[in-house]
Formats: structure tokens, C-alpha cells, sequence
């Protein structure tokens, strides 16, 4: 036998020193995977439910709603999901579902819960408003960054990416399904609606969330109003909207309008009172709201997104530098 | 609650402990956050290829001996460097835990540039000052109201460069602080980010512009909400511009009597927008607010108080 070199037993005493550490590193290692149950709304079109919660690292930050539509070119995907990850389950699953290959791939909004997937798709597949787009740009490394801090090992490997198919056109005809595409905003500056002309389904992306509160970071509540008026003038067979279940009614478009409505009353009485943010958070909900998931959460955080805004437009200028 | 005993606890009975710089402590915040809940995402964004040398690194940083600090004894936040933040912000007076001071935060933290609080004291007698400190924060001290003629109230916005505990101190007449505390959840960067205006050609023409409006609240009392137009550089930004801030407000009745000094330190966020209760006579018609800046700028305003509407 030969002697054991110096080189070898210094390795072998730092395998030593290392391994009690392992095991923290295998439990890290071990595989998330996100649980995608598909339901089917009609024949050839299903809905992947996200969780009624706020982006955990207990969900991995699936929380809002995808559809899949099944066509003759093969599958369409209305948004990608918080991460890269979830977008890989979410192609083998759509793939699965219709016994094709991915043909188009849409994004209804920038917003971080919607988006992440898509490195599981190839760029010509993405689809994206132009204000979708410019919106990545600017604002999609920050997203990735609070991604990260929010849902943990769930996001690893994911990027952002940036589709390079720029939705123009009002109508999209993919195999034997023809999509009307509506480009509406108030949720963000820019928000896809997708109706499909033969079923007469509905993918309202974020304009509409229903049984959970609506969120407001990038939000313009006229123009949000707007866009519900236009959607409550579509004869729509079932709605799905960006959280929440899908629904032939339009108890979503109403539950938003009220939401909006309600907590922007809220916020301005309470910043025309004089309140500061932390006296307008505490105020209580209407008693309406007891029924909606996330409620106080949400309406937290519309505090904070629409007192700056209020702050400046609204107390008078009263002096400067002299 | 006997003061004089609790006192005792903190001040005469107080363990000596090795005295370590503030750089020191720096590093500590960032290795103790390693160490805490962030082991997890660090570990996770670790190349498998760099995976000895981050053990060799958690080793050596596991046998540095200032982990095995205790925190102060009684700090209902257990936080690992209030005991010297507390002696360098009350200059050695001595201090109690007291929950009848309220420090208000969110539950959830949208923006970490610009966190609402509330400073609320008003539930321990005649208060001399008011200030709000954030433990793990670069930089600590936040602001202190002297409320000549206010209540020992403010709320105002500040920046976070992670989660940590948020006190309020109010100092009474026979020499004590009251600190109340509570923990702000957080994922930070807020002291690190370039101010919005620097993105702004043009906010040198509005710094220092003022808006206020005042809201009365019965007769004698008035509630001021004031906004002021400045970057409030912390000096800490990756755009590697220096401390640029607002450090002092007057507020001033009508006949230049003192309602009440806010000194500001960096962590206020970018345009600070606060909330104070004033005195103010039935009579006045107007509040005076002087400002100035660490670059001597002064600014002026003056925010009209009408009538009580009942």
C-alpha cells in the first residue's frame, strides 16, 4: 500500500470538516415542482387556477390564473407564470393537454406573477404589447429582483425575457382559432384581453380579479374603469379573470368595479381628512369585503400606491428655496 | 412600573462589554443576515463550482467571536446592536423599555425607499423629544421632533436597507427615554437606491419647494401635513452621489413662537412628507416652516390655517 500523500490527506481532512454540512445542502437541493391541475372550461380550452394567497416561498409564487387553448397549429398559452420552472411544467403540461407543440405564447401584463415562465418558450413564440415589452424592459429586472427575495429557490435560473412578436393587429388567427386581441390598460399601462371567437371564452388578464382583492402597484383606476365598462359590453360565455375562478358571470367585472371604486373613496376621504398612510391603513373595509381574499393585504399596499400620488397633485404649494 | 428600578437595570446594572466602531457593527449586519433567514436564497444562488470556497467562507465567518454578543437584556427586539445604538443616540442618559410609546409600521412594505411610521408618545406626560430609530439600518437615526408646542407625534416616510426594528424615544422632563419598538418585515435596498429626482434634469428647480395643509382639529389644536421637494441623498447610493439632505425644519406660529424642530438625518425618504399635531391658536391664520439643507439652502413657507369647521 502506498503512503497516503500529504496533497490526499489534506482533502481528505477537508471532506472531513465539510461533511456534517451536507445535509443542509441536500434538502436545498431537493427538486421544487409546482402542482399544475388543468380544468377544462369546454373542449379544447382549460385554466390553471393560481392560489388565492400573496407570492410565498410555500407556492413558488403561483398565483395567478393561465389558459390553454388547444389549435389545429397547436397549443396557445394566455401568461407564463412567476418563474422559470413553473414555465417548463407549464409547456409539458400544454403540450401534454393537446398532443401538439406550443404555437403562440401571450402575455397579458408585466407583472412578475404573469411573465417569469417564459424562458420555457422560444422568443418568436412570445407575443407582448408594445407597452407590455417596454414595460419588461424597464421595470423587469426589479421584478425579478423582489421575485427572488419573495419566493426563494423557486425562482432560480429565472430571467427576464422580452417577446419579440409586438402585438399590433386586433385579431389573431392561429390555425383554426381566430383570437380577437384587446388592448385595454388601467390594471398597468398596458393590459391584453383575449376573447376567443368560436367559444366565446374571455382571458381578461388582471383587469379582473374576482374573490380576491385586485392589486394596484401600476394601477390607473379611471382608465381601470374604463376598461371594465368595455368588458361589461362583451358578450362573453365564461370570463376568466387573472385571480380567482372562471365564471360565465360578471360578477368579476363588478366585484373590480366595486373594489376600485370603494377603496380609491377610502383612500381620498382619508387623505382629504388629513390622515397620513398609517392612520388611511388602518381605517376599516366595507363589511363587503369580509368575503374577499386578501382584502386588508391589498388594500395596504393600494395605501401606499396611491398616497404619494395624492400627496402631490393635492396639498398646495405653499413656499420655497429663498 | 417602578422607573428608578428599571432604570437601574439598564444603566447602573448594565454588563460591561467589549466597545466595538460603528464599521465593525456594519459588518455584522451583513454577516448576522447571512446567517439568519437569507441562508437559504444565498446558499441558492451559489455556482456549484464556488460551493468551497462559500464553505470556507461560512466557516471563518461562524468563528468571528461578535456572534456571541448577547443582545441588550430586556430589548423586547433582541436586537444585536441596540445596546451601543441606544448609548450613541442618547448620549449615555438612560433609557426604558415602554410600551405606551407607539411606533406604528406597516404590515406590508411596498416601497423600501419610502416606509410610513408613526411616532406616537402621547400617552406618557410632557415629552422634550421624539425620536425614531431603525436598528439595522446603515444609518440609524432617522429624525427627532422637539414638539415645543406639539404633540409628541409625527409620522413621516423612511428609508430601509432591510428588515429591522423600529423604535421611537421619547424623552421625558426627569431625564429618561421611553422607547417603544416594533419590527418592520423588509427586503431592503431602500438606502442604496439613487434618489428618484436624480433621474430628473430638472429637480434642482423644485427642491425645496413646500406644500402643506392644515386640517384643525378642535380649538387649539391643529393637525400639519407637509411635504418638501429634496433628494435626501444618504451618500450610500451605487450613484456614488454624497449626503444631500434636509436637516432641520421650524415650525413657527404666526408670531415666530416655536411649535415645534424636526432634525432630519438621511434615512428620510426623498421628498419627506410628514404629519405633525400643532398648537395653534383660535387667532393665527398661518404656520411659518423654515427648512435647510446640509448645503445651507434655506426654504420657506407659509401654510394658511383657517376657521374650525364643526
Amino acid at each position: 500500500m502506498r503512503p497516503i500523500l500529504r496533497r490526499e490527506a489534506l482533502a481528505l481532512l477537508g471532506a472531513a470538516a465539510v461533511a456534517p454540512l451536507l445535509p443542509m445542502f441536500s434538502v436545498e437541493a431537493a427538486p421544487l415542482a409546482y402542482t399544475l391541475t388543468p380544468r377544462k372550461i369546454v373542449d379544447g380550452v382549460w385554466m390553471v387556477a393560481g392560489v388565492p394567497e400573496t407570492i410565498t416561498m410555500k407556492n413558488g409564487g403561483a398565483i395567478a390564473n393561465i389558459t390553454i387553448f388547444d389549435s389545429s397549429e397547436g397549443a396557445i398559452i394566455v401568461d407564463t407564470g412567476p418563474s422559470r420552472r413553473f414555465g417548463m411544467q407549464l409547456a409539458a403540461l400544454a403540450k401534454e393537454l393537446t398532443g401538439k407543440g406550443i404555437a403562440r405564447v401571450y402575455l397579458t401584463h408585466i407583472h412578475p406573477d404573469h411573465v417569469f415562465g417564459c424562458q420555457a418558450f422560444g422568443a418568436e413564440q412570445l407575443a407582448g404589447t408594445e407597452g407590455t415589452i417596454k414595460g419588461l424592459r424597464d421595470f423587469g429586472e426589479s421584478f425579478a429582483s423582489a421575485m427572488y427575495g419573495l419566493a426563494g429557490d423557486w425562482m432560480r435560473g429565472t430571467e427576464v425575457i422580452l417577446p419579440t412578436r409586438v402585438i399590433k393587429d386586433p385579431v389573431d388567427d392561429i390555425g383554426d382559432r381566430r383570437l380577437r386581441l384587446l388592448r385595454m390598460k388601467g390594471h398597468t399601462a398596458s393590459d391584453l384581453v383575449i376573447f376567443d371567437e368560436e367559444t366565446g371564452i374571455i382571458v381578461a388578464g388582471d383587469l379582473v380579479f374576482l374573490d380576491r382583492a385586485p392589486t394596484t402597484p401600476h394601477a390607473s383606476i379611471p382608465e381601470w374603469k374604463v376598461a371594465l365598462a368595455n368588458l361589461g359590453a362583451i358578450p362573453f360565455s365564461t370570463m376568466v379573470p387573472g385571480h380567482g375562478p372562471a365564471e360565465e358571470s360578471v360578477r368579476g367585472i363588478e366585484q373590480t368595479r366595486r373594489w376600485i371604486t370603494d377603496v380609491e373613496q377610502l383612500v381620498t376621504g382619508a387623505f382629504e381628512r388629513g390622515l397620513d398612510m398609517t392612520e388611511a391603513i388602518a381605517l376599516a373595509l366595507p363589511a363587503w369585503t369580509d368575503g374577499v381574499a386578501l382584502a386588508r393585504y391589498e388594500y395596504t399596499r393600494t395605501v401606499m400606491h396611491l398616497y404619494p400620488k395624492l400627496e402631490a397633485a393635492r396639498l398646495p404649494l405653499a413656499g420655497g428655496k429663498i | 412600573m417602578n422607573l428608578t428600578s428599571i432604570n437601574r437595570v439598564h444603566v447602573a446594572k448594565r454588563v460591561p462589554v467589549l466597545e466595538f466602531s460603528d464599521a465593525y457593527w456594519g459588518c455584522c449586519r451583513h454577516r448576522l443576515a447571512v446567517a439568519g433567514h437569507d441562508v437559504a436564497m444565498f446558499f441558492s444562488r451559489v455556482r456549484a463550482g464556488a460551493l468551497p470556497a462559500v464553505l470556507a467562507m461560512s466557516m471563518a465567518l461562524a468563528a468571528v467571536p461578535c456572534c456571541a454578543r448577547a443582545a441588550e437584556a430586556g430589548d423586547p427586539m433582541n436586537s444585536p446592536v441596540w445596546g451601543d445604538l441606544a448609548k450613541k443616540v442618547f448620549a449615555g442618559a438612560p433609557y426604558v423599555y415602554d410600551e405606551r410609546v407607539k411606533v406604528i409600521v406597516p404590515s406590508v412594505v411596498e416601497d423600501q425607499a419610502a416606509v410610513p411610521i408613526t411616532a406616537d408618545a402621547r400617552g406618557i406626560g410632557t415629552v422634550t423629544k421624539l425620536a425614531v430609530i431603525a436598528d439595522l439600518n446603515p444609518i440609524q437615526h432617522v429624525l427627532t421632533l422637539s414638539p415645543d408646542k406639539a404633540e409628541p407625534y409625527v409620522s413621516v416616510r423612511l428609508k430601509v436597507e432591510q428588515g429591522t426594528p423600529v423604535r421611537a424615544a421619547a424623552l421625558t422632563s426627569d431625564g429618561v427615554w421611553h422607547v417603544g419598538s416594533t419590527y418592520l418585515d423588509a427586503m431592503g435596498g431602500g438606502c442604496t437606491a439613487p434618489a428618484m429626482a436624480r433621474k430628473d434634469a430638472d429637480w434642482t428647480t423644485t427642491v425645496g419647494q413646500t406644500q402643506g395643509r392644515i386640517w384643525r382639529e378642535s380649538e387649539g389644536t391643529a393637525r400639519l401635513r407637509l411635504r418638501m421637494r429634496h433628494p435626501m441623498d444618504t451618500g450610500l447610493a451605487k450613484d456614488g452621489t454624497p449626503a444631500f439632505f434636509i436637516e432641520r425644519v421650524d415650525v413657527k406660529d404666526p408670531d415666530g413662537g416655536k411649535l415645534a424642530t424636526v432634525e432630519m438625518y438621511e434615512p428620510v425618504s426623498e421628498d419627506p412628507t410628514m404629519t405633525l399635531l400643532i398648537t395653534l391658536a383660535p387667532s393665527a391664520t398661518a404656520v411659518t416652516v423654515d427648512g435647510r439643507d446640509t448645503a445651507g439652502e434655506i426654504f420657506r413657507a407659509n401654510i394658511p390655517a383657517g376657521p374650525l369647521v364643526r
